[in-house]
C-alpha cells in the first residue's frame, strides 16, 4: 500500500485555483523530489498535505496509509506521522526551542515527558547535528539566520521521527557546510528511521547528497513530468522553458 | 463629629475604644469608624490625626472621571475595617466555589487557603523567615509590618508616611487610604547595605502584611539595594469589594530597589492603587507587576526621577477576562538631567475583557539628555475583547528623546498552524504562544512566582 496517494487534487486559496488536478503516489521509504518554477504551487501542495485551513481542497483526495485525511485536523495529521519542514518557519517569541520541542514530544506521546531525560536525549541529538547547546534556550526561530531556521526544522524532524516528511526548500539559505550537515541528518533518518520523503527544491545540489528515486516537475498546479535523478540534471542545464514548451 | 485638633487627639492616644463605638454594622465610613480603627491598633495620636485629615480630604475629592466607570462603587456598602473578632464569623463554606477550585488546581496547602480566603488574619509560615530576619537585623535592615513600624519607628514613619511621595491629597483613593489604611510592610535599608535575598511578604503572612488597604513604605538609603516582593498569585477572596493600597518607595542616591507584585483579587473587587517611587541621583527603580483577577483595576506605578542619572524600569502584565477592566500603565516623570526610563506593558484580553494601557511620560525642562522608551503589547484572544492604548508623552526639553511603540493583535493563525503541524493541539498551541508572550515578565519573577503565574494563566485560558 502506498504511504501517500494524492488523486486528482484541486486546491483553492481565496477563491483562486492553485492546484489543478495533481496526482502523486509515494510508497514507503521512497524519496521523491519536487521541482518547479516559482509560483507553480509547490508550497501550496505541502501546506495542503499538512492541512492548512486556508487552502481549500475543492476536488480529489489525499490518502495517507490508505485513509483519506482531508477531514483530519493539522495536529492529528502530525501525530499520525506527517511532518512539514517549512519554507519560511514561523517565529514564536518567548518560547524556547527546548520547551517547544518537549511540548511537541508530549503531544506525540500523549503523555508528560520527563524534563531531565528529554534534555539529555536532546543534548545528544544536537551534538550529533553540530548544533550549539545555546540553540535550545533561544526563542523559537526568533532572530535566527535563514540557515539556523532550516537546521531547526531538521532538529524538530529528528525529535518527532515522522513517517512522512515534506521538506519545502530545506536547502535554500544554507551554506555549503550546513547543506552537508543537514543532508547527513536527513539521510540518517531515511536509513535508520525509515523516513519517506518529499523533497521540494530548486537546486540539483542537494540531490547529490540525498538521492531521490523520482523527480517530479510541477508547472502551474500540475505535475507535468516525472523521471529519475537525470531529470534534475537536465533542468539544471536547461531551465524550465523546455518542460513548459513540451 | 467634627475634625479634632492634633493636640486633642494626642491627648486621647492609647485610649481603648468606647463601647458606644462598637457598631452593629461595619459597612460604610464615618469618623467613628476611623477612630475605632486607630484605637483597635492602639495608635499614637499623630497617626489618628493623619487619618482624620485624610478623611476630610477624601470627602471633598470627586471620584476620578477620566478612567474606568466607577459609578457602581458604593462607599456605603464597603467594609473598611474587619475587627479581629469578625474573622470568627466567616466560614469556609462562604468562599465562592470557583475560588476553592483554583486553590485546588494550584495545589495550595490547607492552612494557606484559609488565609488567602480571608478566613484568618494570620497564618504561621516558614520558620526560615525568622532566621533570615536575624541576619538582616544585624545589618540594621528593618522589615516589619506597617502597624508595628508606626509604634517602633515613629520618626521614620512620620517623615516618610504619606508626606512627600503619596500625600493623602494626591487623589480620592489615596485620601481614603490615608483614613482607613491597615497592614502592609515597612522596609528600611541603611546606607550601603545590599539585601541579597528578596524580602517576600508571601513568606511572612504570620504578620499583618496584607489586607484591603495595606500600606507599603520602603526606604532605601544611598548605595543600598533591596528587592521586595508582595502579593501572591493565588486568588484572594475578600469580604470587601474595594482594595486600595498605597506603596511609597524612596530610592536614594546610587541605591537600587525592585518592587515585584502579583495581585489576584476575586473578580468582584475594585482594585484601585497608588504606587510611587521617588528616585534620587543615579538611583534605579524597577517595577515588575502581574495583575490578575479583580473587576476593575486602576494601577499606574509611578517613578519620579528627581536626581541626575536616575533610572526607572517598568514591566507589567495584565490579564483581563470576562467582565474585567484592566486600566493599567505607568507614569514616569523625568525631572533631572540624564535620567532614563523604559516601560514595557503587556496585556492579554479574553472573553470580553477590556485592557487599557494608560501611560504618562513627562520630560521636564530641566531634564536635558533624558531618554524614555515605552512599549505596549496587547494580545486579544477573541473578537469580544477589547484593547485601548492611551499614551501621553510630554516633552518640555528638545534635548531628550522619547520612543513609543504599540502593537495590538490577535494570535497569529500562521503561528498556530506552525505549532499544530508538530502535533500540538490548538488549545495547547494558544497556551504556548500566550506563555511566550508573558515570558519577558515571568523570567523576571522569582521561580515559584513564575511557575504559579504560568499555571494561573493556563487556568484562566481554560475559562475556569
Ligand atoms: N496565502 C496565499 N494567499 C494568496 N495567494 C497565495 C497564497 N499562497 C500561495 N498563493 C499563490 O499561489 C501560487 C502558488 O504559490 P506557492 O507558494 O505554492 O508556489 P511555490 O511553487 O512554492 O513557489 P516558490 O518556488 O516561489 O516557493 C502563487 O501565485 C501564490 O501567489
Ligand atoms: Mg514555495
Amino acid at each position: 500500500m502506498p504511504l501517500l496517494e494524492i488523486k486528482d487534487l484541486h486546491v483553492e486559496i481565496e477563491g483562486k485555483e492553485i492546484i489543478k488536478g495533481l496526482d502523486l503516489t509515494m510508497n514507503p521509504f521512497e524519496v521523491h523530489a519536487l521541482m518547479g518554477p516559482n509560483g507553480s504551487g509547490k508550497s501550496t501542495l505541502s501546506y495542503t498535505i499538512m492541512g492548512h485551513p486556508k487552502y481549500k481542497v475543492t476536488g480529489g483526495d489525499i490518502l495517507y496509509n490508505g485513509e483519506s485525511i482531508l477531514n483530519i485536523g493539522v495536529d492529528e495529521r502530525a501525530r499520525r506521522g506527517i511532518f512539514l519542514g517549512f519554507q519560511y518557519p514561523m517565529e514564536v517569541s518567548g518560547v524556547s526551542v527546548e520547551n517547544f520541542l518537549r511540548t511537541a514530544a508530549e503531544a506525540k506521546e500523549q503523555k508528560d515527558v520527563p524534563i531531565l531525560a528529554f534534555h539529555k536525549a536532546l543534548t545528544k541529538r544536537i551534538e550529533a547535528m553540530a548544533i550549539p547547546q545555546s540553540f535550545l534556550d533561544r526563542y523559537l526561530n526568533e532572530g535566527f539566520s535563514g540557515g539556523e531556521k532550516k537546521r531547526n526544522e531538521i532538529l524538530q524532524m529528528a525529535v518527532l521521527l515522522p513517517q512522512l516528511a515534506v521538506l519545502d526548500e530545506i536547502d535554500s539559505g544554507l551554506d555549503i557546510d550546513a547543506l552537508r550537515l543537514v543532508s547527513d541528518g536527513i539521510n540518517k533518518l531515511i536509513k535508520e528511521d525509515h523516513l519517506t520523503l518529499l523533497l521540494i527544491t530548486h537546486y540539483q545540489r542537494i540531490l547529490d547528497y540525498i538521492n531521490p528515486r523520482f523527480v517530479h516537475i510541477m508547472v502551474d498546479g500540475k505535475i507535468v513530468k516525472s523521471g529519475g535523478y537525470e531529470l534534475a540534471k537536465q533542468l539544471d542545464k536547461m531551465g524550465y522553458e523546455w518542460v513548459k514548451e513540451e | 463629629m467634627s475634625a479634632a485638633t492634633v493636640e486633642e487627639l494626642e491627648k486621647n492616644q492609647e485610649q481603648p475604644a468606647d463601647s458606644s463605638y462598637v457598631f452593629r454594622s461595619s459597612k460604610g465610613l464615618n469618623e467613628d469608624i476611623i477612630r475605632e480603627i486607630s484605637a483597635q491598633k492602639k495608635e499614637p495620636g499623630w497617626m489618628l490625626a493623619k487619618r482624620i485629615e485624610s478623611y476630610n480630604i477624601f470627602k471633598k475629592k470627586p471620584i476620578p472621571a477620566w478612567g474606568p466607570d466607577l459609578s457602581k462603587l458604593n462607599f456605603d456598602e464597603i467594609i473598611f475595617y474587619i475587627r479581629p473578632e469578625d474573622y470568627k464569623a466567616m466560614k469556609w463554606e462562604d468562599v465562592p466555589e470557583a475560588i476553592k477550585k483554583t486553590y485546588d488546581a494550584l495545589g495550595i496547602p490547607e492552612a494557606e487557603k484559609k488565609y488567602l480566603a480571608g478566613l484568618v488574619a494570620q497564618y504561621e509560615s516558614e520558620a526560615v523567615y525568622t532566621n533570615l530576619k536575624k541576619v538582616w537585623e544585624s545589618k540594621g535592615v528593618i522589615f516589619t509590618d506597617m502597624d508595628s513600624a508606626v509604634k517602633e519607628y515613629p520618626e521614620l514613619v512620620k517623615e516618610y508616611f504619606m508626606t512627600k511621595c503619596v500625600p493623602p491629597a494626591d487623589n480620592k483613593f489615596s485620601a481614603l487610604h490615608g483614613a482607613v489604611w491597615s497592614g502592609g510592610s515597612f522596609v528600611y535599608v541603611p546606607k550601603g547595605i545590599k539585601v541579597e535575598i528578596p524580602l517576600q511578604t508571601y513568606f511572612r503572612m504570620n504578620t499583618k502584611s496584607s489586607g484591603q488597604f495595606e500600606h507599603t513604605l520602603i526606604i532605601v538609603e544611598p548605595g543600598a539595594e533591596v528587592h521586595y516582593i508582595e502579593g501572591c498569585t493565588a486568588p484572594r477572596y475578600s469580604v470587601s469589594s474595594l482594595h486600595s493600597a498605597v506603596v511609597e518607595i524612596f530610592v536614594k542616591d546610587g541605591a537600587r530597589a525592585r518592587y515585584t507584585t502579583i495581585q489576584n483579587w476575586s473578580t468582584d473587587v475594585y482594585n484601585l492603587n497608588t504606587k510611587r517611587a521617588i528616585v534620587y541621583e543615579n538611583g534605579i527603580m524597577e517595577w515588575v507587576g502581574g495583575s490578575m483577577g479583580s473587576g476593575v483595576t486602576m494601577l499606574y506605578p509611578a517613578s519620579i526621577l528627581r536626581g541626575r542619572g536616575a533610572r526607572a524600569e517598568h514591566l507589567n502584565i495584565a490579564f483581563a477576562g470576562k467582565g474585567q477592566v484592566k486600566d493599567t500603565g505607568a507614569k514616569v516623570i523625568l525631572a533631572a538631567p540624564d535620567t532614563s526610563a523604559s516601560v514595557i506593558s503587556k496585556s492579554i484580553s479574553k472573553d470580553g475583557g477590556k485592557s487599557i494601557y494608560r501611560g504618562l511620560v513627562r520630560i521636564g525642562r530641566e531634564a536635558a539628555g533624558a531618554k524614555a522608551h515605552v512599549e505596549c503589547q496587547s494580545l486579544m484572544l477573541d473578537d469580544k475583547s477589547s484593547v485601548d492604548t492611551i499614551p501621553i508623552i510630554e516633552q518640555f526639553t528638545p534635548r531628550s528623546s522619547v520612543g513609543h511603540e504599540a502593537t495590538v493583535g490577535k494570535i497569529d493563525e500562521e503561528q498556530l498552524f506552525y505549532l499544530m503541524s508538530r502535533g500540538i493541539s490548538r488549545d495547547d498551541a494558544v497556551a504556548l504562544v500566550v506563555r511566550g508572550f508573558i515570558e519577558p515578565v515571568a523570567k523576571e519573577l522569582p521561580m515559584g512566582y513564575a511557575v504559579e503565574l504560568n499555571r494561573l494563566i493556563q487556568l484562566e485560558m481554560k475559562g475556569a
